[in-house]
């Protein structure tokens, strides 16, 4: 593990020049890059669209856009962000990146497959995206029916084949992961001395390989209902409007894991070698991704309890709810007991660590209020939904991202970022994003149901509050692009390990070979071994 | 309605008080973690913190009785939370007995209701104080939310069939009603207002400011729509038609041919006649038509108060809607 090689002049950015180099490559570190290309393109145009809802918002009239312009645009914005963003940016971005690395391999077990998943990936992509330059489309990104087979005047065809199209790279790449991970580790390399990232990215496969076919099978009916008239959903034609939430949820429930276990994981990375030891209660935090991965099947249901289930079923489906959210405590708990008595490094990485406990923590408490039963027939529709969506999915996933993306960058592009302005970035997204759906809470509760374009004037103060949290919010965001992109020709060489980190990824050069390691590494201790040996640093 | 700033919607329904201290006992209860793992977090951070990034942090790899605590503790009080909203939730679900009925249907973008003495009004629902009233409403086309903040009750209007919310409200005043689920085009403007009025104000608007009184009452429009449609000929009350008798169905146990039974409520008065195949009571054959597209939902409400309305004994008695 320890092994320190002379730094090689070729690495997998420079050994090939040319554009099909790239766009052939079945290198995954390669494959990494091109996933953060199109998600940050899918980024830039999801938050494009909030900005218009946010504007939009400010005053309580609709000003701004038509009525059906705002509907596109948070359908849009919901799609985007959902299908493009959350899913795919850690594990296709970085997952792909340094899975193989940080389990000793040269590649995935199936790079042809990877490659076809990222082609799948922007074919998805392109198609929602040009059901939106021909004008969108305005479901919400739920698409419930029978508003999508009937209401709807827009493109909900094109849509719903884009983002079915995309379902089946994430299947793909869940497939190569689990593969990869059970029979490339290197020698040595058992399951508990796996990275949590690591575990993280195999809980999150196996939920992408089951649950992403259903939520392919149920936008198929809906295009067979809306295309050819089946009755399926609708019940003029013998359907039932209420299971299409039932199957939408079955998907869209646990694909909630698919994009937060992954930046989990990520943040039990930055935050062992930011604390300088291991993480506290590594098999616990282990099988707690199994557990979400598990029980997060089990409590679809609970976007339904006012859409007219059984009381008793609601019953089961807020209890197992409650359930659920036990894993996620057991996490936080333990990712705070990892700091004590560490030596903590305040560097970028670690603020987005920070920022991330506290906003997942406020996203994860909240969801107990809408797994309350009788608090959730109030709460559920309105912003207190929003705010506590985006507490998890923006200042959750996200957060572990950009902690995720500040921590492996150096790897990944062999030069330093400017860390002051990293921990700016940290600070305004933190701040700005509490501002924008911190008072989401109160309007939530005060009823102010979502989607809604026009609201009564009583609702306005907070509005404005929130719109003027997404501006500081929107450049704490745009600040990571300027920097990264300055870093690329300007920054300081990073070397193999400029953390000094544990873990294999970092005992090979920066940016890595195009094999990866110079020869299969062997591993004979835990993840996260920082107080046996002096950390190397070449 | 209200004005200014405030926390809290008006709290205008028994309901309310109860959904409120729900609200705050678990404000309180995740703030205590929250704050817990807030000052930790933030100590640690401040404490331990060293920029050198030479130093190594203690070699501590967990502690099986603190992982046990810390998932047994926040799952018992998980499941004192899940106690308490769960009799909240059956509070807001379960109507009493006794209460005043209207019909409401949801459909692009407007809200209609129809009270059982035959007002009829859009985007206003006027109901008096201190009275429990249950609102049974469906959709004519998407699905729609019924949802009145102050009352703290929701539900979705479901097309092809019936969903109900009650409420008592406690304060006279005006209140907003929304729509919830999203509907298209104009989801934000399918809004209303609720007048709760004085039991004596609501008896003078009943017999006067109602917009729509032609046609009766409901239990009139019923009647005349249960001869027109000739339900009259099979549903005969003295049990020997071809279809059951409908005296005193209302509100009791059905058996059916397959030998399950059914609890005759709104919903099922509903499907029964619009999806008349889709149960058939035991001992009758399957030979009622269906009325989809014969009878609009005002003309089901009507039949269904009509069929309310008829009690053993003969004549059709008052609904308990009517009684003031």
């Amino acid at each position: 593990m320890q092994t320190m090689v002379a730094e090689s002049p070729v690495n997998y950015v420079n050994h090939q020049h040319s554009v099909a180099s790239w766009l052939l490559t079945k290198d995954h570190k390669r494959i990494g890059i091109l996933y953060l290309i199109v998600v940050s393109i899918a980024f830039t145009l999801g938050g494009i669209f909030a900005a218009l809802i946010r504007m939009e918002l400010t005053t309580p009239a609709g000003d701004l856009l038509s009525a059906d312009i705002y509907n596109r645009m948070f359908t849009m914005h919901g799609v985007t962000m959902v299908f493009f963003v959350l899913v795919p940016a850690v594990p296709a971005v970085l997952g792909n990146f340094v899975m193989p690395l940080m389990i000793g391999a040269k590649d995935v077990a199936f790079p042809k497959l990877n490659l076809l998943s990222w082609y799948v990936f922007v074919t998805g992509f392109i198609f929602t995206v040009a059901s939106m330059i021909i004008g969108g489309v305005d479901t919400g990104w739920t698409f419930y029916t029978p508003y999508s087979t009937q209401g709807s005047e827009t493109n909900v065809l094109l849509t719903g084949v884009g983002v079915f199209i995309t379902g089946f790279s994430s299947i793909l790449t869940g497939l190569n992961f689990m593969v990869t991970i059970h029979r490339m580790r290197a020698p040595g390399m058992t399951w508990f001395r796996l990275p949590l990232f690591i575990w993280a990215l195999y809980s999150t496969s196996l939920v992408m390989v089951l649950g992403t076919p259903v939520i392919a099978i149920t936008l198929l009916m809906l295009v067979f209902e809306r295309g050819l008239h089946l009755g399926i959903f609708d019940p003029r034609l013998g359907g039932d409007p209420v299971l299409f939430q039932h199957l939408f949820w079955f998907y869209s429930h646990p694909a909630v894991y698919i994009m937060i276990l992954p930046p989990m994981g990520a943040i039990s990375e930055v935050i062992a070698c930011f604390s300088r030891k291991a993480v506290f209660g590594y098999s616990f935090v282990a099988f707690s991704s199994l557990a979400i991965a598990v029980f997060g099947f089990l409590v679809w249901a609970h976007h339904l309890f006012v859409a007219g289930i059984s009381p008793y079923s609601a019953l089961i489906f807020s209890f197992l709810s409650f359930a659920v959210a036990i894993p996620s405590a057991v996490k936080t708990f333990n990712w705070t007991a990892t700091l004590y008595k560490g030596a903590i490094w305040w560097k970028t990485p670690m603020m987005f660590v920070f920022g991330f406990l506290g906003l997942f923590l406020v996203g994860g408490l909240t969801g107990i209020f809408l797994a309350s039963l009788g608090l959730d027939i109030h709460l559920t529709d309105t912003y207190f939904v929003v705010a506590h969506f985006h507490y998890i999915m923006v200042g959750g996933a996200i957060m572990g991202y950009f902690a995720g993306l500040h921590y492996w960058w150096p790897k990944m592009t062999g030069r330093m970022y400017n860390d002051t302005l990293g921990k700016l970035s940290a600070l305004l997204i933190f701040v700005g994003f509490n501002l924008t759906f911190g008072p989401q809470f109160i309007l939530g509760y005060l009823g102010m149901p979502r989607r809604y374009h026009v609201y009564p004037p009583e609702f306005q103060v907070l509005n404005v509050l929130s719109s003027a949290g997404a501006s500081i919010l929107a450049i704490g965001y745009l600040l990571p692009a300027l920097y990264f992109m300055y870093s690329l020709k300007w920054g300081e060489k990073a070397g193999p390990n400029p953390w000094k980190a544990t873990g294999l990824e970092w005992t090979t050069q920066s940016p890595p070979l195009p094999e990866n390691f110079p020869q299969t590494p062997i591993v004979t201790e835990g993840a996260y071994e920082y107080t046996k040996r002096e950390i190397k640093v070449a | 309605m209200p004005s200014g700033f405030s926390l809290f919607p008006p709290q205008a329904s028994t309901l309310a008080p109860e959904v409120d201290n729900l609200y705050l006992g678990v404000i309180a209860i995740t703030a205590f973690f929250a704050i817990v793992v807030v000052v930790l977090v933030t100590y640690f951070a401040f404490k331990y913190r060293d920029d050198s990034g030479e130093k190594i942090g203690e070699p501590i790899h967990g502690s099986v009785p603190l992982e046990l605590g810390w998932s047994i503790i926040p799952f018992i009080i998980s499941i004192g939370i899940f106690v308490w909203a769960s009799v909240v939730f059956f509070h807001i679900v379960r109507a009493p007995d006794q209460t005043l009925e209207i019909y409401s249907t949801g459909k692009r973008w407007m809200w209609r209701f129809q009270h059982v003495d035959g007002q009829r009004e859009i985007n206003e629902l006027h109901v008096p104080v201190g009275r429990a009233v249950k609102v049974v409403f469906t959709s004519e086309d998407v699905l729609h939310d019924l949802f009145i903040p102050a009352f703290r009750v929701k539900a979705d209007a479901v097309p092809g069939r019936y969903s109900a919310i009650w409420f008592e409200a406690t304060k006279v005043g005006e209140y907003h009603i929304f729509c919830a689920e999203y509907c298209g085009t104009n989801h934000s403007a399918m809004i209303g207002t609720v007048f709760v009025m004085e039991p004596a104000d609501y008896q003078a608007w009943l017999s006067g400011g109602g917009q729509n009184t032609a046609g009766g009452t409901l239990i009139e429009q019923g009647q005349q729509l249960f001869t027109q449609l000739a339900c009259v000929t099979c549903h005969l009350a003295d049990g020997s038609g071809r279809g059951p008798s409908l005296v005193g169905v209302f509100g009791s146990t059905v058996t059916l041919d397959n030998g399950t039974t059914v609890q005759a409520d709104e919903g099922y008065l509903r499907e029964s006649i619009l999806m008349s195949q889709a149960k058939t009571v035991a001992g009758f054959q399957q030979l009622m038509p269906t009325f989809q597209g014969l009878v609009n939902e005002d003309g089901v409400a009507g039949l269904i108060e009509y069929i309310k309305s008829m009690q053993a004994g003969g004549a059709p008695a008052a609904s308990t809607g009517t009684a003031p």
